[in-house]
């Protein structure tokens, strides 16, 4: 297997008596695009936001490039190298679209310059140019993010992702509540994105990461119940029994 | 489009515009105390609608930020004896004192709990501020504060005219402005927008969101500390009064009136609020009545305020 860029060692969670992952050891190569399946409830929000910093895990460690980030508080992921989108639509609603990726770039080299003027920062107003192109939303670049449409914002939710140009990208159900429509332009850009750097997807709609993930990691009941490449997660009884004989919706 | 476009050119040069309205304000006003306070509580708001209106955290202890820099200019003057702008360089320094100790205890907070912790820790100055008797006068204030001439290399200006003294805390609120102009310009300016749309947001891009919000906390106390001053050397006594927690509501108010996130909101809010007061009190003493109605009516119509009202208006 090739080098590994993240992995955990033994992660638990605990919700008060509720126990949402159960010492879960697991690695992502690096380069490659992971998913993280398994049905509702099989806790991947819960992993998804131990990987990517937005609580501590209750036991274990998470390692990021040989280092323990373990309890790191989110606003240092950044600079560390890794972004996230989120499950829930999060952009900066009133902002317009260019000032939500711009403001993202501008994290990495001012956060409390208060005299210089803004205007003196030109190259982030063209990288933000040149990331809402990646995404396809340079036109609206004068709307109110929140005016967008849904898929548009979660779009340009990845463009900010990628504003620290990440070498790990973790995507919290990055086509849910999509139409069929905007999910394949959504699955284009996490290939295009995937072919430059490591992503780790969490996803609950399966038949959907199948075709584009290098690996998966199926969860159930907070424990990791098996990994492989696609055809090997096809194959395996257990994985078949408690998530494939379940119907989709 | 012509105005949409009108509007973006007065927001490029909102600072020259508004130290021409501050120049001829005196001139359309009756009163001229009446223009002076507006000054000063717009000053006020002003620092109090930074940490509001642009960062989204409501602050119910912006009287210790403002009162403090009133005590700090006066004890400057009176206990150390040193000139008046001695008094009002350290009153900027007291007000972002003062509130780099309470925001230290309370950015940890937010929404209401933010508005208590703050609400509560004003209040304990206020009662520090009533118990040293010796050192500030307690219940009767600081008293003897004055100022009578300034002198300038070449003239000698006379604060006790009125139009006069208009002019110079004019002066220091026109400093104020293109102060807070940079750095709502700044890239600092952003973050705190940032912060203020999504804090999860901005902490996954990297921002630090509590030392955002304390630098910003201990920013505003620098304005409100000089409008303390301000207000100092206009009365020439710091009543016990300016510390209390109705001072830290009449802000809130103020700021909502005017406009919250508006650059000139605060001016207007102060303006209109203090305006009602001078005039519904000739004909009534209960003009707080007519005050606190002119207040719902413009949370319940207008939530932009009088000033954001007639922006969004002029952008359509």
């Amino acid at each position: 297997m090739s080098e590994v860029i993240l992995s955990t060692e033994a992660v638990s969670k605990s919700f008060g008596k509720f126990r949402a992952l159960a010492g879960i050891s697991a690695s992502f190569p690096s380069g490659k695009l992971t998913s993280i399946i398994g049905p509702n409830g099989a806790g991947k929000s819960t992993f998804f936001n131990l990987l990517s910093g937005a609580f501590p895990p209750s036991e274990g460690r998470v390692i990021f490039e040989g280092r323990d980030i373990t309890g790191t508080p989110q606003h240092h992921f950044a600079k560390l190298g890794i972004a996230k989108s989120f499950q829930i639509t999060n952009v900066f609603p009133q902002l317009p679209v260019h000032e939500n990726v711009r403001v993202a770039l501008q994290a990495l080299v001012s956060r409390y310059q208060i005299w210089s003027p803004r205007a003196n920062l030109p190259e982030l107003a063209e990288r933000a140019e040149a990331l809402l192109e990646i995404v396809g939303l340079q036109e609206h670049r004068h709307r109110a993010a929140g005016t967008l449409a849904h898929g548009q914002q979660r779009a340009l939710e990845i463009a900010m992702a990628l504003a620290a140009n990440p070498r790990l990208l973790l995507l919290d159900e990055p086509t849910a509540g999509m139409s069929p429509e905007e999910t394949r332009a959504m699955m284009d850009l996490i290939l295009k994105l995937a072919s430059e750097r490591t992503v780790i997807l969490v996803e609950h709609k399966m038949k959907l990461v199948m075709g584009i993930s290098d690996r998966l990691l199926v969860l159930h009941h907070g424990e990791l119940l098996a990994e492989g490449t696609p055809d090997e997660i096809r194959r395996n009884e257990t994985v078949k029994r408690v998530y494939l004989g379940q119907r989709e919706h | 489009m012509l105005n949409a476009d009108f509007v973006a050119r007065c927001k490029r040069h909102r600072v020259v515009l508004a130290i021409a309205f501050l120049i001829i304000f005196p001139l359309l006003m009756p009163f001229k105390a009446i223009a002076v306070n507006i000054l000063i509580y717009g000053l006020y708001a002003l620092g109090f609608n930074m940490l509001f209106g642009t960062l989204g955290l409501l602050s119910f202890g912006h009287a210790a930020l403002f009162g403090g820099g009133a005590y700090a200019c006066g004890l400057v003057m009176l206990r150390l004896g040193l000139p008046w702008y001695v008094g009002v360089f350290g009153a900027v320094l007291a007000g972002m004192l003062i509130a780099a100790v309470i925001g230290a205890f309370a950015i940890r907070t937010r929404g209401i709990y933010f508005a208590m912790v703050t609400m509560a820790l004003a209040q304990c100055l206020y009662f520090l501020a009533d118990q040293a008797t010796e050192f500030t006068g307690g219940e009767n204030g600081l008293r003897g504060i004055e100022l009578k001439t300034i002198q300038l290399p070449a003239i000698t200006l006379n604060f006790v005219d009125p139009l006069t003294r208009y002019y110079v805390i004019a002066f220091f609120v026109a400093i104020a402005l293109i102060v807070l102009s940079r750095i709502l310009a700044s890239p600092f300016g952003a973050v705190m927008e940032a912060v203020r749309e999504n804090e999860a947001r901005a902490r996954a891009c990297g921002y630090d969101v509590r030392a955002t919000r304390y630098l910003a906390f201990v920013l505003s106390g620098g304005f409100c500390g000089l409008a303390g001053a301000m207000q100092a050397l206009h009365l020439s006594i710091v009543p016990l009064e300016t510390l209390a927690i109705t001072n830290s509501g009449l802000v809130v108010m103020m700021a909502l009136l005017g406009g919250m996130g508006t650059f000139f909101g605060p001016f207007v809010g102060a303006g209109v609020f203090l305006l009602l007061e001078n005039l519904v009190s000739l004909w009534t003493v209960h003009w707080q009545l007519f005050v606190g109605a002119a207040f719902v009516c413009c949370v319940l119509f207008f939530p932009r305020g009088i000033w954001g009202t007639i922006l969004l208006g002029r952008a359509r």
